[in-house]
């Protein structure tokens, strides 16, 4: 498993550093935007990580409802985490590029508000975890996240169904949409990358919550004898 | 230019910020299971 995860590692290194050559030196300057488009080419990678995550977490969350294993809440919580430093970076990116070519950093449109909602649903549903007393949290979470994935085909629809600062689809987007060859290159190298990056960020923070785990049962066993052995004297 | 490296930066930031945070939490349960082991072979 460790040769695995260093034979992952080094994927990734690789597809990243490519990833960043062809989007900063092969991919075509964009005619209207400069070179502030090939922001693009972080942006929507990031983007889509962030929803393949959250319908992981979506479909932990089912699997925990039905089943109750520590593995599939571990993973649902690992798929929220990492989601969200995604999703956290789509929110970032996005004024960066919004700023230099509609001259504003945010509006609140159909796209960037549901994406903004989503972040919030998703840091809610990590609060939650983090704070939560009891053992029901985990339920309580899986009941949340399930109705917080409702949002990822709304953001994901939004700028189909409304009119929006933020540019209609360039990928399915109709007629006049479309992608040169080599940005289509460029952007499908970079989310190879993110999502071989964010498989392995999640093995780690799943590694880290099976271990949290371990550590909790074991003091609840603990505080369990250390009860016992008091009312035994 | 300037807004094309700040995002990329920006990115890069945000993701090794978060391994960061995670390292850190590996660290704390570490102490907490070495702890609780010695603790362990001390009452035995």
């Amino acid at each position: 498993m460790k040769s695995l995860f260093y034979i992952l590692s080094l994927v990734a290194l690789v597809l990243l550093s490519y990833g960043l050559y062809q989007a900063l030196v092969v991919a075509p300057t964009e005619l209207t935007m400069g070179n502030v488009q090939r922001i693009f080419y972080y942006h929507v990678p990031s983007a889509w990580t962030a929803f393949l995550l959250f319908f992981v977490n979506f479909l932990a969350s089912v699997m925990y409802l039905i089943r109750r294993s520590p593995r599939t809440d571990a993973l649902a919580v690992t798929t929220a985490e990492v989601g969200v430093v995604f999703c956290t970076v789509v929110l970032v990116t996005g004024p960066l590029w919004a700023k230099p070519v509609w001259g504003i950093w945010w509006t609140w449109d159909a796209r960037l508000t549901s994406t903004l909602v989503l972040w919030l649903i998703y840091v809610s549903y990590l609060i939650l975890r983090r704070y939560s007393t009891g053992g029901q949290t985990p339920v309580l979470a899986a009941a949340l996240a399930i109705f917080g994935f409702v949002d990822v085909p709304i953001v994901y629809l939004s700028i189909r169904f409304f009119r929006t600062q933020h540019p209609q689809p360039v990928i399915g987007g109709g007629e006049n949409s479309g992608l040169d060859p080599a940005m289509w290159k460029a952007l499908l190298i970079n989310w190879a990358a993110f999502l071989v990056f964010g498989f392995l960020v999640c093995w780690i923070r799943y590694r880290l919550e099976r271990m949290r785990q371990t550590v909790e049962e074991t003091r609840a066993l603990e505080s369990l004898l250390e009860a016992d052995l008091r009312s035994t004297r | 230019m300037k807004f094309l490296y700040a995002a990329y930066a920006a990115t890069w930031l945000i993701h090794l910020c978060y391994l960061a945070i995670v390292s850190l939490g590996f660290g704390k349960l570490r102490d907490e299971v070495n702890e609780r082991a010695s603790r362990a072979k001390a009452a035995s």
